[in-house]
């Protein structure tokens, strides 16, 4: 397989990162970075499995209490989040696909649409959650609900706070990475050849925007007023 | 063979328009009364936009058997989980005839 490996490091102009040595081909060196991102993506999916197991116990313990709660939440503006984040996902399709074309312009304007939607969305959740602060409706000694069942209705916004943490604690990560991305894409670090951070990134990004897309309909949508 | 696969850009407009789409009619199925059948809705529709995430966005469709199995194994454990405890929390107050 020697020849092969010269013949991958002569065809690109990056540098020997291209190749690791303790790999065959390039195609080899690609499969194994996508399995052990999908191996952590699927720790992750566990992660957020915790909670979303709660979620379902206490909502099937609960359901008036969870209906009564839900209706706190503003659908608009988590339904701009939504579509804000699909937005956000698609820029970075369109990223790592610039990237695997070698188009390093369209890459950067890409990572950093990416980056300012991911920057809405967190505006935005900060908004929404700057608004429970000041409605009392953030679990602990200050919590006041007027309505079935608060007791229980503190326990969804306990929820309500785990599961979005969790998701916008994601969030604010991959906003810094992609901050390290657009440092590292406008040194030329990436072209056609190899530009496995920005497709790895691409799974994480993909991945916090699959959560929302469940996270939407479970806490905002339990039962909106008609 | 090369594991670069690119898609065509008419593939993620196709499912970037679904998934706008779909935010859409999951917002307004949310506000008909459809009794227990509206959290049905809710989650086959947040499952099916999952998979077109999975299987374009993320290149799942265009990977190897060998990566697929691990995606797949996730979300199998995910419903382990719920599964047995579900399987738990529903039966907890169902005692056997004659007691």
């Amino acid at each position: 397989m020697q020849p092969v490996r010269e013949l991958r490091l002569l065809s690109s102009h990056t540098s020997a990162i291209t190749l690791r040595h303790h790999f065959e081909t390039a195609d080899q060196q690609k499969e194994v970075s996508t399995l052990g991102m999908w191996t952590f993506l699927v720790t992750e999916v566990m992660f957020f499995g915790g909670l979303f197991m709660a979620y379902i116990a206490y909502r099937h313990a609960y359901p008036v209490a969870f209906a009564a709660a839900s209706q706190k939440l503003n659908i608009p503006l988590g339904g701009i989040n939504t579509l804000v984040l699909i937005c956000s996902s698609m820029t970075m399709a369109m990223g790592v696909h610039s990237a695997a074309l070698g188009k390093k312009k369209a890459l950067i304007t890409f990572l950093i649409l990416t980056m300012l939607l991911g920057g809405v969305f967190l505006g935005i959740k900060g908004f929404e959650y700057h608004d429970k602060f000041v409605h009392h409706e953030v679990p602990g000694p200050n919590f006041q609900f007027e309505g079935a069942d608060p007791q229980h209705a503190s326990l969804y916004f306990a929820l309500y706070f785990g599961l979005t943490g969790l998701h916008a604690s994601h969030m604010i990560i991959g906003f810094v990475i992609l901050v390290l991305l657009i440092v590292q894409a406008s040194k030329n670090k990436y072209s056609a050849a190899w530009h496995t951070p920005v497709e790895m990134f691409g799974l994480y990004w993909h991945f916090v925007d699959i959560v929302w897309i469940f996270l939407f309909p479970l806490l905002y949508l339990i039962d909106p007023k008609k | 063979m090369s594991s670069e696969h690119i898609v065509p850009l008419r593939v993620y407009w196709g499912v970037f328009i679904s998934l706008l789409v779909l935010t859409v009619v999951t917002t307004g199925i949310a506000y008909v009364d459809l009794g227990r059948f509206n959290l049905v809705v809710a989650l086959a529709i947040a499952m099916f936009k999952a998979t077109l995430v999975i299987l374009f966005f993320m290149h799942v469709k265009y990977s190897t058997k060998l990566t697929k199995t691990i995606v797949a194994s996730g979300f199998l454990f995910f419903v382990v989980l719920v599964f047995f405890t579900m399987t738990d929390l529903l039966t907890r107050n169902i005692t056997a005839p004659g007691r």
